[in-house]
């Protein structure tokens, strides 16, 4: 142990006071009191440093011992992520449950990464090449599913000296070594440390051109996100918010995925724990864990851990993306991350803005949402961060400020509607407050791999669907009997709309997820069917001989009779709607003839 | 324990509402517990707030009128607040800081534990999948309870809430479990109220296999803070380490949030919305995620929280964020109060989201889980069916609607209503969701499959016209 660099006056809650003797920085990572506990110093004042602790602060003394680490918090960046469970600082929960117990204790320090574990590494550089940050010195096959390209870290270039042979190496073990133009040689590893509130550098930010694919239909079609775009998701509770994340969890083709709980439920990431090992990536036949990391800072573990936890989970999610990979960062829910900053702002007496939040809120939120985008790595590859972001408004009210600047730094809000909850309509997701600023980025890629179809339909079925939403007003006043014909069919296509595309059960073996083809032709079905409708009332047919017709049912089924390999049986759906659409009436035109 | 422990100062340098300011003493820790002896010789406990070199702020729990800044000596503990733990604590009643209210001597402890107790390692945690009966059909059923889950009851002021926390201690069990105990942290309740559970706790037997903690309403502020942490704590050993099945009722929730609120103000502390305090999220997830099972340990601790919406506001804070760290809520219906229906379950907003993986075969019965979504699928035209006949009135119904009217009403008698000594098996409780099956128009059975239909469904008897027509569609 080295000497105390300094030590506490005073101890409030998360929050400690220290008199120092050493100088120390803003920012640094320090431990504190006999057991080590570990803090970060967030506010420097003369030789009085102010630092939140991130474990249980019961017992410290005024005069314990502070020591400095020398450096801001970081993580370790290296194969072994995958399949993880991390707390806000990057503790392995999983490793320490091994040597602490059931329960957390306090002043634990293991390495993030296995120190013991072998990984087969193979070089990919030869040595005397010359090397920049982000170039590929080799590969270690991290899981089944996923090569860890070992790179040069950023910040460093030069003139690879060695490179290790093919064969097992420890995290910590040297691979290689970098002479720079001037100046002694580095080390590089496997492993590499990374300060997890600065964004990684890459080379040049692109615009957003590929969906990154959900599988839910009210998302891909309707809502679209791109991959490195960034996405909020409000929703007073027992709107589904979690049920969602834990879908896209699933479901979203990204090749990573970190899922960041963030200050939510125990029950609910051991619920993810059990059940994502036996879950299969639907495109690598492999078990999903293996793709995902996962943050855990539960809502009853120290606040100030939780607000770092969002900016741990994005540091591991850049640095996947250095590699040319697609990561999806769920995040569940930034409002409590953000409560966790106004308790902290609370304790230092900060001047509040608007209910009691800092006033530096946007700025923070700002800068984590900045950290999304689809870039041209440092090694010249293209790779990406998406975040998905759920909102826990409170009391449901979305003017609330956690919401509104969220709003202002994503490009889509995918609005969760209580009533749509408590009749049991999921995802509900809200098609009047919804919206996406992609969807017109998105339609080369749709017109170009799925359908022509997908930008024109998705315009008409929102227009039908906004309609139908003012014709209810109308409804609920006159009376539906007394609307004309043309506005019956669009409130009956409406509700076709949300039974057959909108609702999709995450239980359904065939539904739980639908590909993009099979999203672009059920919609075209159902504007089939309403195009056939106005036809035929323009014949004179009555709304209800419509409405009444087989296929409607088997309209409002079909997405759970054919699943995204049976796309020909909704073919023979749409030939069934021409039939019917047009011998629809006949009968009541008979009889009224007769 | 460190040095400091038994170690006497006298005088205070200030006194604010619940909390005391000393000058610094030296080895005084964060939360440490201390003792302070009044001038006419009654004593309080209380706990260090904050402490810095030179002052350090003590909350005191229990009455400071009448507390002096000259004469009031103050002991250190040299530890945080502890509660004495052992399976003698079953049977017995304490105040809200955990001494004996029932007039016996201090029961036999094995270990003292300190009271915020430890987080759970999330990847300890086992998840919950065994069924909690309550024998009341509508949360059986429709917001079926696990052992591990917290599940609060929302309730609002006037509604028979007392008499379901009665019906829930004196029925709950596990089906197969022997070891079952239930806590019981009285947060604020009148005397009146308290007294009443007294009673019926020792009239009932149930006090045998409970624990009750009785923080009264004209008891401190500072003391209700530390009621359900008492609670828990004996919960937890007797959960954790006797292996047995405990259900905690924390009763009522948002007394304790008002608590919370005014040791802030107290304080000084900014607050965020209407008044309470910004960390008022974090402080009751302390409370509520100590629910839980963990691997290799064969008990549970499962929590129902009792909390009245002030004005039957659901997004007041206390619910809202009650809501946002609580599994599931049930909320009780003023309107279905007033109809004479006891519970008064509102099904529609009722939830609990671990339940479908701890019904069904092997664990309640094969078509619960169905049973369940039908259930709540039709009263959810019930609902619908209902307004449309306030705006357009009964008779412009059609067929289908006035069935589902006439079903909403057998629903409320032959379902939902229940005496409060009335204890429902689940197969009861099913066999009675099955017969209002037959009632619902048959081609709107989506939600059961063909051969539960088969089963289940009864055949002939009074309840028969949807029989038929049942058959004719498939």
């Amino acid at each position: 142990m080295t000497a105390p660099a300094g030590h506490l006056i005073e101890i409030s809650g998360a929050l400690v006071r220290a008199r120092c003797t050493a100088p120390v920085g803003l920012n640094e990572v320090v431990y504190v009191g006999d057991d080590r506990l570990v803090g970060e110093v967030i506010a420097l004042e003369g030789d009085v440093a102010t630092m939140q602790v991130y474990e249980e602060t019961a017992g410290l003394s005024p005069g314990a011992p502070v020591e400095l680490s020398g450096g801001p918090l970081s993580v370790t960046l290296g194969p072994g992520l995958l399949g993880a469970a991390f707390d806000g600082i990057q503790r392995p929960l999983d490793r320490l449950a091994l040597s602490q117990g059931d329960f957390l204790g306090c002043g634990q320090h293991l390495a993030p990464l296995a120190p013991d574990r072998l990984w087969e590494f193979r070089p990919t550089a030869a040595a005397g090449a010359a090397v920049h940050a982000g170039d590929e010195l080799g590969v270690v096959r991290e899981t089944d599913s996923l090569d860890h390209r070992i790179l040069v870290p950023p910040g460093i270039a030069g003139t690879l000296v060695d490179i290790a042979a093919p064969g097992a190496y420890r995290t910590s073990d040297r691979l290689g070594r970098v002479q720079p133009a001037s100046g002694a040689t580095v080390d590089v590893g496997l492993a590499q440390r990374w300060r997890v509130r600065v964004p990684r550098p890459f080379r040049q930010r692109l615009h957003a051109t590929t969906p990154l694919l959900t599988g839910q239909r009210v998302l891909d079609t309707f809502f679209p996100l791109s991959c490195g775009s960034a996405a909020g998701m409000p929703g007073g509770f027992g709107t589904g918010k979690t049920v969602m994340q834990h879908e896209l969890c699933r479901w979203a083709r990204a090749d990573v995925i970190v899922f960041v709980g963030c200050g939510e439920r125990g029950n609910e990431l051991t619920e993810m724990l059990w059940k994502l090992p036996d879950l299969v990536d639907p495109r690598s036949g492999r078990p999903l864990a293996e793709r995902t990391i996962l943050v855990a800072n539960t809502s009853n573990m120290p606040v100030p851990a939780r607000e770092a936890s969002i900016y741990t989970g994005v540091t591991m999610a850049e640095y996947y993306r250095d590699m040319g990979y697609h990561v999806l960062l769920l995040a569940d829910s930034t409002s409590r991350w953000a409560e966790a900053l106004r308790e902290i702002s609370g304790r230092l007496g900060e001047i509040p803005a608007e209910e009691g939040y800092p006033s530096y809120l946007s700025s923070r939120l700002a800068a984590f949402y900045e950290r999304a985008g689809r870039v041209v790595t440092l090694g010249g590859r293209e790779g990406s961060v998406t975040i998905i972001s759920a909102i826990s408004p409170a009391g449901g009210d979305l003017t609330e400020p956690v919401t509104r600047h969220t709003q202002r730094f994503t490009g889509c809000f995918w609005t969760l509607d209580k009533r749509l909850a408590e009749a049991r309509g999921f995802p509900a997701v809200s098609v009047e407050d919804s919206y996406s600023m992609v969807s017109a980025d998105l339609e080369p890629w749709w017109r170009d791999e799925v359908s022509p179809d997908w930008a024109p339909h998705r315009r008409e079925a929102l227009t039908v669907l906004e309609e139908a939403a003012r014709l209810r007003h109308t409804a609920r006043l006159v009376g539906e009997d007394s609307l004309p014909d043309r506005q019956r069919l669009v409130l009956r296509v409406a509700e076709l709309f949300e039974e057959g595309f909108l609702r999709q059960s995450a239980y359904d073996a065939k539904d739980a997820s639908c590909s993009p083809a099979r999203q672009v032709r059920l919609l075209s079905l159902l504007l089939d069917f309403y195009h056939r409708g106005l036809d035929a009332l323009g014949r004179s047919v009555p709304v209800r001989a419509l409405t009444a017709l087989p296929v409607v049912a088997a309209l409002a089924r079909a997405k759970s009779t054919f699943g995204d390999d049976e796309i020909a049986g909704l073919d023979r759906l749409a030939i069934q709607i021409a039939d019917q659409c047009a011998s629809a009436g006949k009968a009541e035109m008979v009889e009224a003839v007769s | 324990m460190t040095a400091i422990a038994g170690v006497e100062y006298t005088g205070l340098t200030g006194l604010r509402g619940p909390l005391a300011f000393i000058e610094a003493v030296p080895g005084l820790a964060f939360h440490d517990q201390v003792e302070l002896t009044v001038a006419d010789g009654t004593t309080r406990a209380g706990r260090v707030l904050g402490v810095s070199e030179r002052a350090a702020v003590i909350e005191i729990f229990g009455p400071t009128d009448g507390l002096t800044l000259g004469s009031t000596r103050v002991r250190f503990l040299g530890s945080p607040l502890r509660l004495g733990v052992g399976r003698e604590l079953l049977g017995r009643t304490f105040d809200g800081m955990g001494r004996p209210r029932d007039g016996l001597p201090p029961p036999l402890v094995v270990e003292e534990r300190p009271i915020e107790g430890a987080v759970i390692n999330p990847c300890r945690r086992e998840y919950p999948r065994e069924f909690l009966e309550t024998g009341v059909s509508a949360i059986d059923l429709l917001t079926s309870v696990v052992l591990g889950q917290k599940l609060p009851i929302f309730t609002e002021a006037g509604l028979p809430h007392d008499a379901l926390v009665m019906q829930i201690v004196q029925q709950a069990h596990a089906p197969g479990v022997e070891r079952f105990a239930l806590v019981f942290a009285a947060l604020g309740l009148p005397r009146p109220v308290a007294l009443r559970y007294e009673e019926a706790f020792r009239a009932s037997g149930a006090l045998g296999r409970m624990v009750a903690f009785m923080n009264l309403a004209d008891d401190s502020a500072a003391e209700r803070l530390i009621t359900p942490r008492c609670a828990l704590t004996a919960a937890e050993y007797l959960a954790f380490d006797c292996g047995v099945h405990v259900l905690v009722i924390l009763h009522d929730i948002t007394n304790y949030g008002e608590s919370l609120r005014e040791v802030s103000a107290a304080r000084g502390e900014v607050p965020s919305r209407k008044g309470y305090p910004g960390y008022l999220y974090s402080d009751l997830a302390s409370i509520f995620e100590r629910a839980g099972r963990i691997k290799g340990r064969p008990g549970s601790l499962t929590m129902m929280p009792i909390v009245t919406m002030p004005s039957g506001d659901v997004t007041h804070p206390i619910p809202d964020l009650t809501g946002y760290v609580t599994e599931g809520q049930i909320i009780l219906d003023r309107a279905l109060d007033r109809r004479g229906v006891y519970p008064p379950v509102a099904v529609l907003p009722s939830l609990s989201r671990l339940m479908s993986d701890g019904i069904g075969a092997g664990r309640t019965r094969e078509d619960h889980e169905d049973a369940a979504r039908q259930l709540y699928a039709a009263c959810a035209r019930v609902e619908r069916a209902r307004s449309l006949a306030s705006i357009i009135g009964g008779d412009e119904l059609s067929e289908d609607e006035r069935r589902y009217l006439r079903f909403g009403d057998l629903f409320e008698t032959t379902f939902l209503r229940q005496d409060p000594r009335e204890a429902r098996s689940i197969e009861d409780t099913l066999s009675r969701a099955w017969r209002l099956f037959a009632e619902v128009p048959a081609a709107d059975l989506t939600r059961l499959p063909a051969d539960l239909i088969a089963r289940y469904l009864p055949h002939g008897g009074a309840a028969s016209p949807a029989r038929s027509a049942l058959e004719a569609a498939r």
